[in-house]
């Protein structure tokens, strides 16, 4: 990741919430249509310049992968469980689970978000069993 | 307005397939588009059009048009991945029945085995990827698990039934002398062969091969000059929904749902009047996955219709006759290598692994992480 280039004019509310450990989200103030990612219009009614909003960070596995062929920059880190996060708010993310047996999660587990730095240093959200 | 026998096919030839250290992304594109040409009966100075997709260079439509020597009067560089040259294909016909071009070639390449070119999935963290680089998914395979991890949680698939998929098509392997794996496969093999990322094996993935194809599409009246019968494109359909995993709305269901709708109905056929199917299969489950949506079978009932041989050479469902992506070749972008197939099947041109008065066909690609489909519904006279 260049980080120079991160974040960016879309992202930097995002990051900027990771940064004090809040989960930001966009919310259409036409439609109401929760967005993820952070974007300049809403993708369901194309009304511009949606609404932030921050999540409570509590959610349910919707999919999950145990990686054991990582990419190289991951390599000391496998067998990681890599997640897609159905937020309550309507959004979903992907995430990885944050700690312990990369097994012991499951499709329709609730979870809950905290911060770790991510690979670049940044603060990112992970998930924990909630 | 429809594109039913706006256009036929031709012409179509792979290059040299496998490891191929001595050669180029463009000398293998260029040996395809020679043999695809003689194939069709037409010369170079016949190309009026020219449909090319590749991450291999800068500006790969004008590089391959300077490198060929030729001034196509209508080019398209629809870059969708694996599945680009189903939507090439749809596009080479409205183009001709527009009047825009009369003879227009399909070209792909890969060195990606032999020189290391720039892959076409490579890591990117910027835009929308930066919400999906930091947790370490390796792509495309990883985006692809997280598919099959949930249709096994919502409707019970098993990586069996996954397994079986790779028997079979590597028994069509065995049939085609070009497949690069034809040695006999069993289902432990599959299951044995370690996870990648769950739930997907290392024998649920494709190859990483060398190869180029060419194909070469006609406008009918030229179709009707040449020796070889026309294969006549009867319908298409295309479309895409997103670029990244997490942005796929339903894991389930591809967007060959709306592109394989719309060629069926553009064709006024119906999925019995079939007689072979070669479906994009840059892992098992994307083949699952897109005859679900296709609608070959009930949504969650793809597990059982792959199991057990089904779609092998003895099986009552022909799919991938070549080996397909997982034992035939797969230079990165597969797709081309599914009209090439077709084509050979409607022509009667596949010697052992010939299913037998095949008159219709479908295939069907899908790019990026299940992110495009185009299908399209070729027949013979």
């Amino acid at each position: 990741m260049s980080e120079e280039d991160l974040p960016d004019p879309d992202s930097e509310p995002y990051w900027q919430g990771a940064a004090k450990g809040e989960l930001h989200f966009q919310r259409c103030g036409s439609c109401d249509a929760a967005i993820f990612y952070p974007r300049s219009l809403c993708t369901e009614c194309g009304a511009p310049d949606p609404d932030w909003a921050v999540s409570k960070g509590l959610g349910s596995v919707y999919a999950c992968s145990i990686v054991h062929r990582p990419p190289p920059a991951f390599k000391d880190e496998a067998p990681y469980a890599v997640l897609l996060v159905d937020l309550d708010e309507g959004f979903r993310m992907m995430s990885r689970l944050a700690e312990g047996d990369a097994e012991s999660i499951s499709i329709g587990d609730r979870v809950q978000v905290v911060f770790n730095d991510g690979p670049d240093g940044r603060p990112t959200p992970y998930f924990i069993p909630a | 307005m429809s594109l039913k026998r706006a256009c036929a096919i031709a012409g179509v030839a792979e290059s040299r397939l496998g490891v191929v250290p001595d050669s180029t992304v463009l000398s293998l594109q260029a040996e395809a588009l020679v043999a695809a040409l003689a194939d069709a009966g037409l010369e170079k100075s016949d190309v009026d059009g020219l449909l090319v997709s590749g991450a291999w260079g800068r500006l790969p439509g004008l590089q391959i048009a300077e490198y060929l020597g030729i001034q196509p009067a209508y080019s398209d560089s629809t870059m969708v991945g694996g599945a680009s040259f189903e939507f090439h294909l749809g596009h080479a016909a409205a183009a001709i029945q527009a009047g825009l071009c009369k003879v227009a070639v399909i070209l792909y390449g890969s060195t990606q085995r032999s020189r290391a070119d720039k892959y076409i999935f490579q890591i990117r963290s910027d835009l929308g990827y930066q919400y999906e680089a930091p947790y370490g998914l390796p792509t495309p395979v990883g985006s692809y698990a997280l598919a099959a991890s949930r249709h096994f949680a919502q409707y019970g698939t098993t990586n069996e039934q996954l397994a079986d998929l790779a028997v079979a098509t590597r028994d069509w392997a065995a049939l085609n002398p070009k497949a690069y794996r034809r040695e006999p496969l069993t289902r432990e093999d599959v299951l044995n062969s370690g996870p990648i990322a769950t739930p997907l094996n290392k024998l649920d993935c494709c190859l990483f091969t060398d190869g180029g194809g060419a194909v070469v599409v006609v406008s009918p009246d030229i179709a009707k000059t040449l020796d070889k019968p026309p294969v006549w494109l009867l319908g298409q359909g295309e479309s895409v929904s997103h670029a990244q995993i997490s942005e796929m709305r339903d894991l389930t269901i591809t967007p060959a749902a709306r592109s394989g709708a719309r060629a069926f109905d553009m064709a006024g056929i119906t999925h019995s009047d079939l007689d072979v199917v070669e479906i994009y299969d840059s892992f098992t489950i994307t083949v699952l996955l897109t005859l679900e949506s296709l609608g070959f079978c009930a949504p969650g009932t793809g597990g059982e219709f792959i199991a057990n041989g089904r779609t092998g050479p003895s099986g009552e469902f022909p799919l991938n006759t070549n080996g397909g992506g997982l034992s035939y070749c797969h230079p990165g972008q597969y797709g081309i290598f599914l009209i090439i197939e077709a084509v050979r099947q409607l022509r009667g041109e596949c010697d052992a692994r010939q299913v037998a008065d095949a008159t219709l066909a479908l295939i069907s690609g899908t790019g990026g992480v299940l992110s495009s489909n185009s299908t399209c519904i070729l027949g013979v006279e």
